[in-house]
């Protein structure tokens, strides 16, 4: 028990950078804006959180420079696309590999040094309770901050008249615009927000989760399996979150096999990508339906219950027969369509 | 509230959309707004609620000028407009688009605006649920919303943009009746927007009507049909003629045709079109007119059931043994299914000729190109990319593209957006090539054009199809009738 | 629609060219200083890495960056094709991987003479790119995966792959390479001074002809451009979509696979982990610069390819980074396209007064 506990923490822990990373691209994705330069965005983050909480000896400065980096370049991106019409993705794309070379280049002479990080802080009593209290509460503060994170980003989307505008922006930016939503200004706020989070997490790798820079660095290809976790989560928060934690959980799983038997290491470095490859398949429209016709009538139910995270087609016709309140709210939940907008630029007329 | 445009001036490029118009709107009553498509009504419109800026003159209320530089400007102004399209979110809830754009606090106060939102409803007899998503919702019950939504801004004036456009008879009559309610109990201004003279007719107060951007006759209602008809177009257009062709083989057959989609389900549907017949497909947005374009052209592939093109079994084929089958398809999205914006008309041309070999002889392309632009009278030269001709010369390199004497043509909404003009045109040429030995399918929200030109008619309501009994002899309120789903038999299609 | 003459608008994109590299290297330049190091001294190493250094041709260095030219101008012929057809094949990487792994596998197994082994593993390799890139295509096509995801994930699991065939079944040398091949399985050198295999070059400057003109000229070119622009419409036409999409995807990675075996049977020798050396991506970077462009692709690709290999020398000599190549690169496609961007909008905006001007008859614009 107390062995599982800590094992789920781990997951928790680990799967901490990918849940910041994806929480904040499902923000800027959400306004309709692609920022693809995660991948190198996280890279450059943590090295210049880590030099400058290295330089500094305070590991919040070092946060703070990561944050800014990740902000810049979601920036960078949102001004070629609005004010100049440059592809999103061709800008993207160039700033993942600029940024991940800028990290490496920048921080040639600070690899493998020690540097501050962020302590674990035990959370007073509830860190006793037995199983919860190593599951959940004795994590540095980056981690609790992830949980806020999650439960803030759900409650604003859903819940507040800034989500409205939020989602109406990249949904059908015609309509926010006609209810006095200023489009562009609200793309530049909550893209800069959701590349301050990508800049987060990549700061939480290097000052907490695997502290320190290395050449080459540790987290590359992360970027990209965060993005595919905000495909896979439905540009839903929770959902998104909860792909960030499967992941996590089945990648320590993977290298927990690998030590208990002679599976090769680098096989277990397929399994993300693998992963990577069966999530998208599975929520690609058709998948699921071409998946059924080849299970057999008693399997069904098991695709059925994989579908979940996938639903399109016939889950969505049963969805529909709920009746009222249950079916918004399922709808809502299952739903994964990519915002309308996504990618494109708005003007006036 | 009274409202006064006052001289206003609007061009895109050179089109000069609305050419000083002054206009006078009293409150209480209702505002017919008559023109062709393109005669700038919508522009005024769009002007007047803040949508577009135009390039001078004033707007008052209650004889104050007042600056309308948004939408939410003449919200705030008092005039709040209902686009063709209501602009709502189609995944949002009925509740959260009613509350999106609302003054308040961050966190809304949701069950104050449910209350507030079942009481407007229930006020001008509306029945939509405040739960229901969006996306779910036909065109009138977004039309509907949007009304309650303006009118719990506080707006006074309302503009309605072409709104019985693809709703059924029924729900026009709801809508009616509450837009009179409106203005004669609450005093409000109604400007509807419309071609439709029988709307404006039963509807309106007063009309004004706009040619080419201007401002070309007042009238209190009532008044001759006739007179306005004569205002609207300059002078009385004569009815496209019919001729009669003799029937030949049978083009299509279509044996217990099963299709299924998320919103709709058509069950055992039989049809059988012969050369030289004409079909029109009538019946509002999605109820099922699209599944069967797409399946005739084997674009959907059928759940159960046959189609045969000239006897050829091409069930669940590949559209491309469609088009080798001549069949050819005009789908209603011109520029995003039919046409490639970024290339040229030569391109367009050596692309479909079935002549070119591996290597392209561009100067046959060129030469092809430039005979059809002379040909179907295309403005535009063969070097210009496509996405630079307007919509009219568009539907017209559409119809250039497809292949000489097809056996089947199946067209969605062929006119839409074009002016009366290049609507009688493409309708000639249809015509020209029925009169060859080819079978025509075609859908139109236009139930004029639906009458006017089809040989037989089937009616669309919910997936179910049901054939007008004497499609000569229909007419427009009859069809409206069927569409809304009166008077139906589950008969099949003979 | 433009009143621009072509000769105004042909100065206005070499004004933006010109400008952008300015830019890029005042940056770059930047950067050099702010590692605490001298950006007249990089810029001489680099100079130096080509051979071009001291007003004399150095042969073997000036072949080095030749050799790193034909592997990176194949990709970039290959990418022509799938950005034509609207495909974002980053899974190129992973393509030329693949091909290195497959003219190994026939580098270790098969005897026969060079004549005979060279075009075998070739074509081996060029079988496996393909297959590769089938694959990413046939995900995107019947799965839905778009491309991007599924090339990035490819081109991990290629690598992957390769690392664990070289630790284990095919591994000595403690897991960092395979072993040397045999002599008659490699691509030889013209001669001791000019070390470029003609063989290889011969091999680039056919495929990049053949790809251009079949763009250019043939039907299934104009196939390609009508599905990149618009897939639907494509379709609607009579294209056949998918059936053009895998085969642009196939033929892309075929030369990335060709690709791949040069730098096994030519640059290296053996078989080593990350055996593409970036060049995949490289090749995306240059044919985002240089768009439709294709003529252009040969010089922006050799320009890249002495950044790279001139920048080698930086960590002998300075004890720098040579990721400061790809920083370069990466700033001048980034400027590039800003700067593209900023000048359609000047542009935009000196000519929307005269647009109304145009003398379009009112009544055909009002069409719709």
């Amino acid at each position: 028990m107390d062995e599982l506990s800590r094992i789920l923490g781990s997951v928790v822990a680990n799967a901490t950078p990918l849940v910041i990373a994806s929480i904040g691209e499902t923000i800027t994705e959400r306004v309709g804006v692609i920022n693809l330069s995660l991948d190198g965005s996280i890279t450059l983050a943590a090295m210049l959180s880590f030099v400058v909480a290295y330089s500094t000896g305070s590991a919040a400065a070092g946060l703070l420079a990561g944050m800014l980096a990740g902000m810049l370049i979601a920036l960078l991106i949102v001004v070629a696309s609005i004010e100049l019409r440059q592809d999103q993705v061709a800008v993207g794309f160039v700033l993942t590999m600029l940024a991940a070379d800028l990290a490496q280049f920048l921080g040639q002479n600070y690899t493998r040094r020690p540097g501050p990080t962020f302590p674990t802080v035990p959370v007073p009593l509830l860190a006793e309770v037995p199983f919860l209290g190593n599951f959940l509460f004795n994590h540095n503060i980056l981690i609790y901050f992830s949980f806020l994170l999650l439960f803030a980003t759900w409650y604003v989307m859903y819940r507040t008249r800034w989500g409205l505008a939020l989602r109406a922006v990249g949904e059908r930016p015609a309509t926010a615009f006609a209810r006095g939503t200023n489009v562009n200004r609200t793309r530049y706020l909550y893209a800069a927000l959701g590349g301050a989070l990508v800049g987060l997490a990549g700061a939480s790798y290097s000052l907490a989760i695997k502290a320190g820079w290395a050449n080459p660095p540790v987290m590359r290809g992360d970027g990209w399996i965060a993005l595919a976790i905000v495909i896979f989560g439905g540009w839903h928060p929770v959902r998104v979150a909860f792909g960030a934690y499967l992941f996590a959980g089945l990648r320590i799983l993977a290298s927990t096999i690998q030590q208990t038997t002679d599976f090769p290491l680098v096989l277990v470095n397929a399994v993300p990508w693998v992963l990577m490859i069966l999530t998208l398949l599975m929520v690609s429209s058709g998948a699921v339906d071409w998946l059924m016709r080849f299970t057999p009538r008693r399997l069904r139910w098991v695709v059925r219950l994989l579908a979940l995270f996938g639903v399109r087609g016939q889950e969505e016709t049963a969805a529909s027969r709920t009746p009222g309140r249950l079916r918004r709210v399922l709808r809502n939940f299952l739903r994964s369509d990519p915002p309308g907008a996504l990618g494109s630029t708005f003007s006036r007329e | 509230m009274s409202v006064e445009v006052r001289n206003i001036h609007k061009r895109f490029g050179p089109v000069h959309a609305n050419n000083a118009i002054s206009l006078h709107f009293e409150d209480g009553r209702i505002y017919g707004i008559l023109g062709e498509n393109g005669a700038g009504k919508s522009t005024l419109m769009k002007i007047l609620s803040g949508f577009y800026l135009a390039d001078s003159g004033q707007i008052l209320v209650d004889g104050r000028a007042v600056s309308v530089a948004s939408p939410e400007g003449a919200i705030r102004a008092g005039i709040g407009m209902l686009q063709q399209d209501p602009l709502d979110v189609g995944p949002f809830t009925v509740l959260e688009n009613f509350i999106y754009g609302q003054p308040g606090a961050v966190r809304p106060d949701w069950d104050g605006a449910r209350a507030q939102f079942v009481d407007l409803a229930g006020r001008l007899g509306f029945t939509i649920s405040p739960n229901t998503l969006i996306e779910d919702l036909s065109i009138a019950q977004r039309q509907q919303l949007e009304i309650i939504r303006l009118l719990a801004f506080g707006v006074r004036l309302l503009i309605l943009d072409e709104p019985t456009t693809g709703i059924s008879a029924e729900q026009k009559t709801i809508l009616f009746e509450a837009l009179k309610r409106l203005a004669r109990e609450d005093g409000l201004t109604v400007l509807f927007v419309s071609h439709k003279l029988e709307d404006v007719l039963e509807l309106c107060d007063e009309v004004a009507v706009l040619r080419l951007g201007r401002l070309v006759g007042q009238a209190h209602l009532p008044v001759t049909t006739n007179a306005l008809v004569a205002m609207m177009f300059g002078q009385e257009l004569a009815p496209a003629s019919r001729s009669d062709v003799v029937l030949g083989d049978s083009m299509l057959e279509v044996r217990e045709l099963s299709l299924t989609s998320e919103r709709v389900t058509i069950q055992g549907c039989n049809l059988s079109v012969r050369a030289g017949e004409v079909i029109g497909l009538a019946g509002l947005d999605g109820s099922g007119q699209e599944l069967l374009t797409r399946a005739i052209v084997g674009l959907r592939r059928p759940a159960a059931g046959q189609v045969c093109v000239g006897g050829q079994d091409l069930t669940g084929k590949h559209y491309r043994e469609y088009l080798a089958a001549r069949v050819c398809f005009g789908a209603a999205g011109r520029l995003e299914e039919g046409l490639v914006s970024g290339l040229t008309l030569t391109e367009h041309f050596a692309l479909v000729d079935p002549e070119q070999g591996a290597w392209i002889d561009w100067e046959r392309a060129r030469r092809i190109a430039s005979e059809q632009i002379a040909h179907y009278n295309i403005y535009g030269r063969p070097e210009s990319p496509i996405e630079t001709l307007s919509g009219g010369n568009q539907q017209r390199v559409l119809m250039a593209l497809m292949a000489a004497a097809p056996r089947l043509l199946v067209l969605e909404h062929p006119t839409r957006g074009l002016d009366v003009e290049s609507s009688r045109w493409i309708w000639e040429q249809i015509l020209a090539r029925r009169a060859e030995g080819t079978a025509v399918v075609f859908t139109s929200a236009d139930l004029d054009e639906i009458v006017t030109y089809s040989d037989r008619i089937l009616v669309f309501y919910a997936g179910q199809i049901s054939e007008v009994p004497d499609a000569r002899r229909t007419t427009v309120d009859e069809l409206g009738h069927l569409i809304g789903g009166q008077r139906l038999t589950k008969e099949s299609v003979a | 629609m433009t009143r621009e003459s072509i000769p105004a608008r042909r100065l206005i994109g070499i004004g933006v060219a010109v400008g952008s590299i300015a830019v890029a290297l005042l940056l770059t330049a930047l950067l050099i200083v702010a590692v605490n190091a001298s950006p007249r001294d990089v810029f001489d190493k680099i100079w130096e890495g080509v051979g071009l250094a001291g007003g004399r041709l150095d042969m073997p260095r000036f072949s080095g960056v030749i050799n790193f030219w034909i592997p990176l101008m194949l990709v970039c012929t290959g990418l022509l094709v799938t950005f034509t057809a609207g495909l974002w094949n980053i899974g190129v990487e992973g393509q030329m991987v693949m091909g290195a792994i497959f003219a190994t596998w026939v580098a270790q197994e098969v005897s026969l003479p060079s004549v005979l082994l060279v075009p075998l593993e070739m074509a081996a390799a060029a079988l496996g790119g393909a297959l590769w890139g089938l694959l990413a295509g046939v995900l995107k096509t019947r799965g839905g995966v778009h491309e991007i995801f599924g090339g990035v994930a490819l081109n991990n699991l290629a690598n992957i792959f390769g690392i664990y065939l070289i630790s284990g079944p095919w591994g000595n040398q403690g897991g960092q390479a395979t072993p040397p091949f045999r002599e008659e399985a490699l691509l030889l050198p013209a001669s001791s001074e000019f070390r470029v295999s003609l063989v290889a070059l011969v091999m680039v400057g056919v495929a990049f002809v053949v790809v251009v003109m079949a763009l250019r000229g043939t039907h299934w070119g104009l196939e390609l451009k009508a599905l990149g622009k618009s897939a639907r419409s494509a379709l609607l036409l009579g294209v056949p979509t998918q059936r053009n999409a895998l085969l642009a995807m196939a033929i892309c990675g075929l030369l990335a696979g060709i690709a791949g075996s040069i730098r096994v049977l030519f640059t290296y020798g053996n078989l080593r982990p990350l055996v593409s050396g970036g060049i995949g991506f490289l090749g995306v970077l240059v044919v985002l610069l240089t768009g439709t462009r294709a003529l252009w692709a040969p010089i922006v690709a050799f320009f890249f390819a002495a950044i790279m290999v001139g920048s080698t020398r930086l960590n002998i000599a300075l004890q720098l980074d040579q990721s400061l190549a790809g920083v370069v690169q990466g700033i001048l496609v980034l400027v590039f396209i800003l700067a593209n961007g900023i000048s359609a909008r000047l542009r935009a905006r000196r000519q929307a007064p005269a647009a109304e001007a145009a003398s379009i008859p009112p009544k055909e614009a009002a069409h719709g």
